[in-house]
């Protein structure tokens, strides 16, 4: 029983002849903040998905927060967290009832409910907006709220899946800065992104190409390698060698 | 010009690419005239009857014969007494039964001969036509015997089905199927269409072009008139041969009040793509929006005449009613202009109305 | 709801406009009413010397628009929409092929494909043909980079600043900064309202502070510890450092020392020039903290 917080062994999944992801294997510590990068096409969505416990692998396997992907699929789902680009959130439902519903779909007993909802809200700056509609909260203040309901239940590991689409770089890095937040209370973040710059914030990135982790490493260090002046051309240098055309 | 040929054939390649639709708008037609035409009907076939005869006399054996030659009706037994019929209903081994009084011979002749057509009036539709049926046997009977010699003393409501004796319900199908095709052609698939480049952003790209909106509204019609052409031919072709619907009238009205109708349905297909966003809701919108009243208020399926008051009202406002009333007219009668005159001038009306409603609401701009 | 509020600005020829702003800034209702698609309640717009809203007409005869999706016939191949574009502009794809040329080299390849079966970035280029295909003198691009690939990205402003230098103006907008600073002239946009309009120069000039970058290998803490600094006036995270400013009783020396007695090692606190997105960092901070002091006070 290793304490990673995710470790991936072989992990392949093929769509009859097509091979999305070729048995990629890498760690990743408690408490890591973990960029997962890479083109459309390239695997990445499809290699999440089966971190996530939402597709089964065709081969190989992963220990994600404590559980085995392959046989421990229903248990590992109520231990992780997940936001996706769309946000997730019901937008016809208030701040709190949102809170309330993912508490309660999560196992989560009404009183720790009450008490995180307090906590959450009162960090987050938004306790003025508890009984707001969430369709009517900004886009940047939505995109918080969808981030802490998805680590709500204090997961081991949560995954956030290109999570800062569309925002101002200033809400952005507010953003980011809910992560390490999180981060530091342990929660392991599994996080995709197109922002290049956003790649130089995690503590490790690693890069897909045609299926495969092509590059793994601490974002200085990737520069080094590739003598690279930003994340950008490290990734762009890597992207050029690809095959697959995307999407 | 040159702009409205290349939208057209735009329009052409949607729809010829789409194969799913391209299935039901030409495919399904030809399945529900099939359908409509031969295997559902509302005749009645194999109808099985039972004969209470006290009287066993020449006149009634000659009767019963003719009810057994009758290709409508089976006779499958003789009860000795009225008591038993209940139970041979209740039990569902007869849907009819004829019921002579005693001495029916000498009876007819006095002018007093009675006899009963027993019918199950659970479903009054199928009672009155089974009733019907019998009663037209005993009149051709009784006016072929007593007509001559007997003329004043029998008088025995004739009953004769205009133009269609057998009351074959294709003759009531095909003119309905074609109103409803017509209808699910031109408006569901032309507002879909429409809405469609809405949903997709296409629609924005062309009114920050130089293209007439206009051009946009009369490219995505014409592939539709043509495909509700098509369809109105093949209804025609396989009425005629295969459902033996005659076309009694001038096919030049026949083609000439369907296009009118065509033209109906366009404008309100325009119309419905101005007042909704999404494909979806103008699926809906003409599905149920338009298809429900067509089935059940435009004469279709079940006879005005014999709707609520209230409803024989809604249904002056169903466009389709006067198509099909129109179309019956032409195609089942034979008449001519003069007699579907009113249908045609409201159906102009209609027409007017609703395309001069769309066009306004189209709008050149995104609001 | 007010999706714009008083917004006003001028381009010249050949000028390429960047505009950079979160989701629902209106971003989308600026363009549409800039396309002649939407009227506005207030004010006026004229294009090319034509009104959008009395001379619809020519202003559509001019521009070329790609809306912020994919606006393209899925089902149509690329040959086949590119030919339908140039007959809805009246012309034909051999007159003006000379300028969509690099661009479409890059997806002739694949000229049969249904345009639905492409790779965004590969979408784009061809969205971005079907644009220009009739020489507008103005082109709209909403968001044409976001969501495809980095190399599709740098591949269609190449092709972007290639436009330019034939004389046609574009105003494009975009969540990126790298692509916003390529830009003669850039607005920062966010809820309805401008908050700057200059160039990239000008606008890095018009910085307030001295700017630090600080670094240490405890970068979460790091974080914690800049903010609850009293004499640290703002701190953005940029890749591995944070961009400082201090209060004007703040110093980098005076950090140096409070990092260090934190427990930070190898502490890197270095003056840098303020880059634009330091100063957009800077002018939404003070918007966000206006907006944060109505809420509290409405």
């Amino acid at each position: 029983m290793n304490d990673k917080a995710i470790s991936a062994e072989n992990l392949t999944k093929q769509f009859g002849t097509f091979t999305a992801v070729d048995s990629i294997s890498f760690d990743v510590g408690r408490g890591e903040v973990f960029g997962f990068l890479g083109a459309n096409g390239a695997g990445k969505t499809t290699a999440m998905r089966m971190l996530c416990g939402l597709s089964r692998p065709t081969s190989g396997s992963a220990m994600v927060a404590g559980f085995d992907i392959n046989r421990e699929s229903e248990k590992l789902k109520k231990n992780i967290g997940y936001m996706s680009q769309k946000f997730s959130l019901y937008e016809d439902l208030k701040v709190w009832e949102n809170l309330r519903l993912f508490g309660g779909i999560y196992g989560m007993k009404d009183k720790e409910i009450a008490q995180r909802t307090d906590e959450m809200l009162g960090e987050l700056g938004l306790e003025s907006e508890r009984e707001t509609l969430v369709r009517e909260l900004p886009v940047g203040w939505k995109q918080k709220l969808a981030f802490t309901v998805s680590v709500f239940h204090n997961p081991g590991v949560v995954f956030l899946d290109e999570p800062t689409g569309g925002v101002d770089p200033y809400t952005r890095r507010q953003f980011w800065q809910l992560i390490y937040k999180v981060a530091d209370r342990g929660i392991t973040v599994f996080v995709t992104t197109h922002y290049m710059d956003e790649a130089a914030y995690c503590d490790r990135v690693s890069i897909m190409v045609d299926g495969r982790i092509e590059a793994l490493d601490t974002p200085s260090r990737l520069k080094e390698n590739y003598a690279a002046g930003s994340m950008d051309e490290v990734f762009r240098q890597l992207a050029r060698k690809a095959l697959r055309s995307g999407d | 010009m040159k702009q409205m040929l290349a939208f057209i054939r735009k329009e052409a390649f949607h729809i010829l690419r789409d194969r799913r639709s391209m299935m039901i708008l030409l495919i399904m037609p030809v399945i529900q005239i099939l359908l409509f035409g031969s295997a559902l009907s509302t005749e009645v076939r194999n109808v099985k009857v039972a004969v209470v005869d006290p009287s066993k006399d020449e006149v009634t054996a000659v009767i019963k014969e003719r009810i057994k030659a009758s290709e409508y009706f089976e006779i499958v037994g003789n009860l000795d007494s009225p008591e038993m019929i209940n139970d041979a209903f209740n039990e569902g081994r007869i849907d009819l039964a004829v019921v002579f009084s005693s001495g029916f011979a000498e009876g007819l002749v006095r002018g007093d001969a009675a006899v009963q057509l027993i019918a199950d009036g659970t479903d009054p539709n199928q009672a009155s036509l089974l009733t019907g049926y019998a009663s037209g046997i005993l009149s051709s009977y009784a006016s072929e015997q007593l007509g001559g010699m007997l003329a004043g003393a029998l008088i025995r409501p004739e009953i004769k089905m205009l133009y269609n004796p057998q009351t074959k319900s294709s003759y009531n199908f095909v003119p309905g199927v074609l109103g409803l095709i017509m209808m699910l052609i031109c408006a569901m698939m032309t507002s879909v269409s429409i809405v469609r480049e809405k949903e997709t952003g296409t629609m924005e790209v062309l009114l920050s072009s130089p293209m007439k909106p206009i051009y946009i509204i009369l490219a995505k019609a014409v592939p539709y008139i043509i495909l509700s052409l098509l369809n109105f031919i093949s209804i025609m072709v396989l009425s005629v041969t295969v459902l033996d619907v005659p076309v009694r009238g001038s096919f030049l009205l026949l083609l000439g009040i369907s296009l009118l109708f065509i033209l109906l349905c366009l404008s309100l297909g325009l119309l419905i793509s101005t007042l909704v966003k999404t494909q979806m809701a103008a699926i809906l919108a003409s599905g149920m929006g338009l298809m429900t009243p067509v089935m059940l208020l435009s004469g279709l399926i079940f006879p005005i005449a014999s709707m609520p008051g209230i409803l024989q009202g809604v249904s002056t406002l169903v466009p389709a009613r006067w198509y099909i009333q129109a179309v019956r007219k032409v195609m089942i009668q034979g008449v001519g202009f003069q007699f579907v005159s009113i249908e045609v001038l409201i159906l102009s009306l209609m027409t007017l109305v609703l395309l001069t409603l769309a066009l306004r609401k189209f709008n050149i701009r995104l609001n | 709801m007010r999706a714009l509020n008083g917004v006003s600005f001028e381009t010249e020829k050949g000028e390429m406009f960047g505009i950079i702003g979160p989701d629902g800034a209106g971003k989308t209702t600026l363009f549409r009413i800039l396309t002649s698609l939407m009227l506005p309640d207030e004010g006026d717009v004229k294009v090319g010397g034509f009104d959008t809203a009395g001379q619809y007409q020519q202003v559509r005869n001019l521009i070329g628009y790609m809306p912020g999706r994919f606006s393209l016939y899925q089902d149509l191949s690329v040959e086949e929409n590119l030919a339908f574009f140039a007959t809805v502009y009246n012309t034909t794809i051999e007159e003006n092929y000379h300028l969509i040329e690099d661009i479409y080299r890059q997806i002739e390849p694949f000229k049969d494909r249904r345009a639905g079966k492409l790779s965004g970035g590969m979408k784009q280029k061809l969205a971005l043909c079907c644009s220009l295909i009739h020489k507008p003198e103005v082109l709209f691009l909403d968001e044409p980079t976001t969501g495809i690939d980095p190399v599709s990205r740098r591949e269609l402003w190449e092709m972007l600043r290639k436009l330019k230098a034939q004389g046609i103006t574009i105003i494009v907008s975009t969540p990126y900064m790298d692509e916003a600073v390529i830009c003669d002239r850039i607005a920062l946009i966010k809820n309805g309202e401008f908050l700057t309009v200059d160039s990239p120069a000008n606008i890095t000039k018009a910085f307030p502070d001295k700017l630090w970058s600080v670094q240490t290998d405890h970068r979460h803490r790091l974080m914690h510890d800049l903010h609850n600094c009293s004499f640290v006036r703002s701190s953005f995270l940029f890749g591995d450092s944070f961009h400082v400013s201090f209060t004007p009783d703040g110093s980098p020396e005076r950090l140096e020392n409070y990092l260090h007695v934190s427990g930070h090692t190898k502490i890197g606190i270095d003056c840098i020039e303020p880059g634009v997105e330091d100063c957009f960092l800077a002018m939404l901070k003070d918007n966000d903290q206006a907006e944060l002091m109505q809420t509290i006070e409405g």
